[in-house]
């Protein structure tokens, strides 16, 4: 099977990276799903959403990521974020009471708007519905 | 007869404790630059390949935006000056601003007037001292600094680099968010790429009323290694585009002008460089800034390394002299009792 090499690289430093099949991600635009040998590309991603990846070997799993973009080439897809979080890094808990926080209303529109759509996003990837 | 012993004891304990603490400076400092570096490695693959995205897209047809485009007639450029905070660093700062000065004289001889953004407390002193005028200042982490740092003090650069040479940064106001904050003389687009810009990039609050700027200039001390530090200038905006080496283009194997070509970019161009722009000067800013910070901690680490040396020395030196004065002083007192005994025995 077509593999390709896939990269998720935050400010600090590169998260992950290895062979996968397959790799979906929410642009501006909409969702994207990416196989091997689409065409190159360089998208902006949602600044708040969750990237899932297929590794050739091993489980598909998600990502949280912040302000960041996708470049695609024919074998290879990088996606830069300025801060992102694999979805076995992130505390459930903590992005929950963090989600409520920000819902609860505060007096900063923009920023507690941001901050909730930063919580779902982490939920999400970690698998957990956000809404309950 | 030299100094006297009680005054030479004094100086060697005092010496030595001189030597104590520049000695611990040492150590800690030498840990910093081990942790320094690895954060510069790390950091290194995103700063890479966001360079390559933005040149892969500025060959491929973007090329309009201000970002990647000189402006004609600049008429104000800003210089970012990255310093320390805290001295007991040998000539780091003094390189730093040496280069500083020298490159506003450059900038001030082709005709653009330089505007002053300054980041660490030895800077800032220096400057104010001097009775500067700085657009903006920021103290407090150039040891160990943070990316939100950095995209604090980067926006406030985006904001007047938006702005343009001839105006000031205004910020929209909180009943149409979708002021245009972000358009100004310069952008050479319409009033939709202003609108865009502006709901993708707010300009931080202290950006106010700041003198906007044509070209982004930043000095600060660049990491090769322990041993070897330099200080650098470089221009970050408007992107000068480097040509890619063929050895670090490792996954293009056919030919790049090909490939590049058939490139395709959601949102579209112009939309896509307003949202990358701020992110792309954040991370320019923040390489800078680590950078910066292991370059400092390497600074200070060989100053108090030369430091203790020195307090070592003079604290043999003293013992020396310190030991050659209680010899004299015994001697003294030998010569006198026997003096005293022959002149008894007679």
């Amino acid at each position: 099977m077509a593999e390709m090499e896939v990269a998720i690289v935050g400010v600090e430093k590169r998260l992950w990276s290895g062979q996968a099949n397959f790799v979906s991600a929410r642009t501006v635009e909409g969702d994207i799903g990416l196989l091997p040998g689409h065409q190159p590309m360089i998208a902006a991603l949602d600044e708040a959403g969750v990237v899932r990846i297929d590794p050739t070997d091993g489980e598909p799993f998600h990502a949280a990521v912040f302000g960041g973009f996708l470049s695609v080439t024919a074998e290879s897809v990088t996606v830069l974020a300025e801060l992102a979080e694999l979805a076995n890094e992130i505390d459930v808990a903590a992005a929950r009471d963090e989600l409520q926080r920000a819902e609860g209303g505060g007096d900063d529109h923009d920023d507690t708007a941001a901050a909730a759509a930063r919580a779902r996003a982490r939920l999400r990837a970690a698998g957990e519905n956000p809404d309950r | 007869m030299p100094a006297s012993l009680r005054v030479l004891r004094r100086r060697i304990r005092s010496t030595k404790n001189i030597a104590q603490i520049t000695k611990a400076m040492e150590m800690v400092a030498a840990s910093r630059i081990a942790k320094a570096q690895a954060r510069v490695q790390a950091a290194r693959p995103y700063s890479d390949e966001f360079t390559h995205v933005l040149t892969t897209a500025a060959k491929a047809g973007a090329n309009d935006h201000p970002l990647l485009e000189a402006r004609e007639e600049p008429s104000r450029a800003g210089v970012l000056v990255v310093t320390s905070d805290r001295g007991l660093c040998g000539g780091y700062n003094a390189n730093v601003l040496r280069e500083a000065e020298r490159v506003m004289r450059e900038l001030s001889d082709d005709g653009k007037e330089p505007s002053l953004f300054v980041i660490g407390g030895k800077g800032v002193a220096y400057f104010r001292f001097r009775n500067r005028e700085m657009s903006g200042q920021w103290t407090g982490f150039s040891e160990v600094p943070d990316y939100a740092n950095a995209a604090h003090a980067a926006d406030t650069l985006t904001a007047c680099f938006l702005t343009g040479g001839d105006e000031t940064v205004q910020r929209p106001s909180d009943d149409d968010g979708q002021g245009s904050g972000g358009s100004g003389e310069g952008s050479g687009e319409g009033s939709e790429g202003g609108s865009s810009r502006a709901a993708s990039f707010v300009p931080p609050e202290d950006a106010e009323g700041l003198d906007g700027v044509d070209e982004l200039h930043v000095v600060f001390t660049a990491f090769t290694s322990v041993a070897s530090q330099s200080v650098t200038s470089r221009q970050i905006a408007p992107l000068v585009l480097e040509e890619e080496e063929s050895g670090d283009e490792e996954q293009s194997s056919s030919d790049p002008e090909e490939r590049q070509a058939e490139y395709e970019f959601e949102p579209e161009p112009e939309v896509l460089f307003d949202r990358l722009m701020p992110k792309y000067l954040r991370a320019r800013v923040f390489a800078a800034l680590l950078d910066a910070a292991a370059s400092e901690s390497a600074a200070r680490q060989r100053a108090m390394k030369a430091a203790t040396d020195n307090a070592n020395d003079l604290v043999e030196n003293l013992t020396r002299e310190a030991n050659q004065a209680r010899q004299a002083q015994i001697t003294q007192e030998i010569s006198e009792i026997v003096g005293g005994a022959n002149a008894l025995a007679e």
